[in-house]
């Protein structure tokens, strides 16, 4: 009786979690306009969604800018976990506190400030603001899973390898980086798929002329959602699904090894 | 990309400087024996600097100023009385405000305290909702605990307009509920632009944030404390109460800090599946800001939001000091 209600339970939380999802993408490849109403199985919205001049403009927008941002905010997070790996306690503490600041700022307020700095500075809202706004708030995500990493390691082979000579820089490349190499790579992808995924920072940093995925979803469902966003968000959760079960994997290999 | 801003010098100075920057630690790396690792943290600490920090105290700088630049604490006092400004200016041309019937606007105040509401109902909801799931997947008997663990997860990693756009479809006047409800001969629901619409779209996105901590705070548990309370005469419902439940008090403390947080910043939710009279504190400081271009009150009303957060992240962290639970995706 109690294994039956328990079953139940989760079984009804799991529809209440399920239905609107598969609903999204049933609709995706309804023949008809109507989002009741089942006309006949068609690719029409796909169809539509290629062609659409305004949508690919946008899906090259997220995806350039997921790729640098996560490049660039992979680069400047790997360097800083070991600078910050390598500091005092009183230092380390300062960096872990303005690591964590971005972290619990609600994402409001970050595309805010950040909107604020643009105008301040006069730097124009639009592709490259969005961009620099992006590696903001990933590099965090970064130093996060590099530290770990970092902690894991053995202090003394560093050391080692620099008192059997090798240069400071030699022994960076051939023993930190090898090290720290799956907690760079997790950094990576999670940044690309924060990227990818971001609203509320993009929507405060960018004009209206640069918009990605997420931005054009928003202008669009003020006008009446047509069914090519059902589409795209069919592809788009398909998507962000292989990217992460990857970063999962990647996540329980790195725990298990 | 035609549409695409132009670099104005000042983008080419910054990307002229981040250039310059990553060089120079690759030089000091490439030819410096001595250089310091600590020193490969600088171009972060100067990125933290300059994107992080003084926006925050540009937010400081635009909430504690008025439009011309001199300090006032008149966007405070617009936070209060929404009417303040038109009151200031009827009292300079010697008339009382109180003569026109213009009284105190409440709507910043009212749409503060809404939002809290809504947040407190929707962590309550996602907590009542939450724990029994969590308790249920941690058993060990369940075998599929870990799959559904999974199965909880896949639906976060949809775009969250999308969710939620998702269920505009279900709960529109001609949506798939009301399809269904004129199918079987019932009356046609009014399921959106209400209060309760939100707080469903609130609950759908935040409840997994709720299910996690919980989840691996039991699931971490000790299992022979709560066969020791067993051994030792309790029943089930008691050892629940005295040992399991206790024990996992981080993990709730953790969940409602995942859920309590967005829901008071929620924004675009209310807009979609709320109505006239459902807007949040989100929404109202992305109006101020872009709709009604006040920087000067939208910082302010930014900056009491960061302080309320700051305030509850403190009492929260008072009460689960470890931070156990975190860190879940």
């Amino acid at each position: 009786m109690s294994k039956i209600f328990k079953r139940g339970y989760l079984t009804l939380i799991l529809l209440f979690l399920y239905v609107p999802i598969v609903v999204l993408i049933v609709q995706s490849f309804n023949a008809g306009v109507s989002r009741a109403k089942w006309e006949g199985f068609s690719f029409r919205w796909y169809i539509d969604l290629i062609n659409s001049q305004s949508i690919m403009n946008a899906l090259y927008v997220t995806v350039t800018i997921a790729l640098l941002a996560a490049a660039i905010a992979t680069v400047l997070g790997t360097l800083a976990a070991i600078g910050i790996h390598a500091m005092n306690k009183r230092p380390q503490g300062i960096m872990m506190t303005m690591t964590n600041i971005p972290m619990t700022m609600p994402d409001i307020v970050t595309g805010i400030s950040l909107m604020l700095l643009y105008i301040f500075t006069q730097i124009p809202r639009g592709y490259f603001s969005m961009l620099l706004a992006h590696v903001t708030f990933n590099i965090p995500y970064v130093i996060l899973s590099v530290l770990p990493k970092l902690k894991q390691m053995n202090k003394h082979s560093y050391e080692a390898a620099l008192d059997l000579g090798a240069t400071p820089g030699y022994a960076l490349r051939r023993v930190i980086l090898p090290a720290v190499m799956p907690g760079v790579i997790t950094g990576a992808l999670l940044s690309f798929t924060l990227s990818l995924d971001d609203f509320t920072i993009s929507y405060f940093t960018t004009s209206p002329l640069v918009q990605n995925l997420s931005t054009l979803i928003y202008s669009e469902a003020r006008k009446g959602i047509k069914p090519t966003m059902n589409a795209l968000s069919a592809l788009m959760f398909v998507a962000l699904l292989v990217l992460l079960l990857l970063v999962n994997r990647r996540a329980s290999l790195a725990n298990e090894s | 990309m035609n549409n695409m801003a132009l670099p104005s010098w000042a983008n080419w100075a910054m990307l002229l400087g981040l250039v310059a920057f990553i060089g120079m630690i690759a030089l000091s790396i490439r030819r410096n024996r001595g250089v310091k690792r600590s020193l490969f943290a600088y171009p972060y600490g100067l990125w933290i600097v300059a994107f992080t920090l003084i926006p925050l105290l540009l937010i400081g700088y635009y909430a504690f100023t008025d439009r011309a630049g001199a300090f006032t604490l008149d966007n405070f006092k617009t936070f209060w009385d929404s009417n303040y400004e038109m009151h200031k200016q009827l009292i300079e041309l010697g008339v009382n405000p109180a003569d026109l019937g213009i009284a105190r606007g409440n709507v910043n105040v009212d749409t503060l305290v809404y939002s809290l509401w809504m947040a407190f109902m929707c962590t309550l909801i996602c907590l009542v909702m939450g724990y029994p799931a969590a308790l249920f997947m941690a058993d060990r008997s369940f075998k599929l605990g870990a799959t559904l663990v999974i199965l909880f997860i896949i639906p976060m990693w949809m775009n969250f307009l999308l969710r939620t756009i998702a269920w505009m479809s279900l709960l529109e006047d001609n949506g798939l509920i009301n399809t269904l409800l004129t199918a079987l001969g019932l009356p046609k629901m009014r399921l959106m632009y209400n209060s309760q619409a939100v707080l469903l779209g609130m609950v759908y996105n935040y409840l997994p944030f709720m299910v996690f901590p919980i989840y691996n705070s039991l699931a971490k548990q000790d299992r022979r404390l709560s066969e020791a309370a067993m051994d030792l005469g309790a029943n089930s419902r008691l050892t629940f109460l005295k040992v399991t439940l206790p024990l996992s008090l981080p993990g709730v403390v953790s969940g409602i800090t995942m859920v309590f947080m967005p829901s008071v910043t929620t924004f675009f939710i209310p807009r979609v599946l709320g109505g006239g009279n459902t807007e949040m504190f989100g929404d109202l400081i992305e109006r101020t800001f872009l709709s009604a271009d006040n920087w000067n009150v939208g910082s302010a009303l930014s900056l009491i939001m960061m302080v309320l957060i700051l305030m509850s992240l403190t009492l929260l962290r008072k009460a689960d000091p470890e931070g156990e639970g975190s860190g879940t995706l």
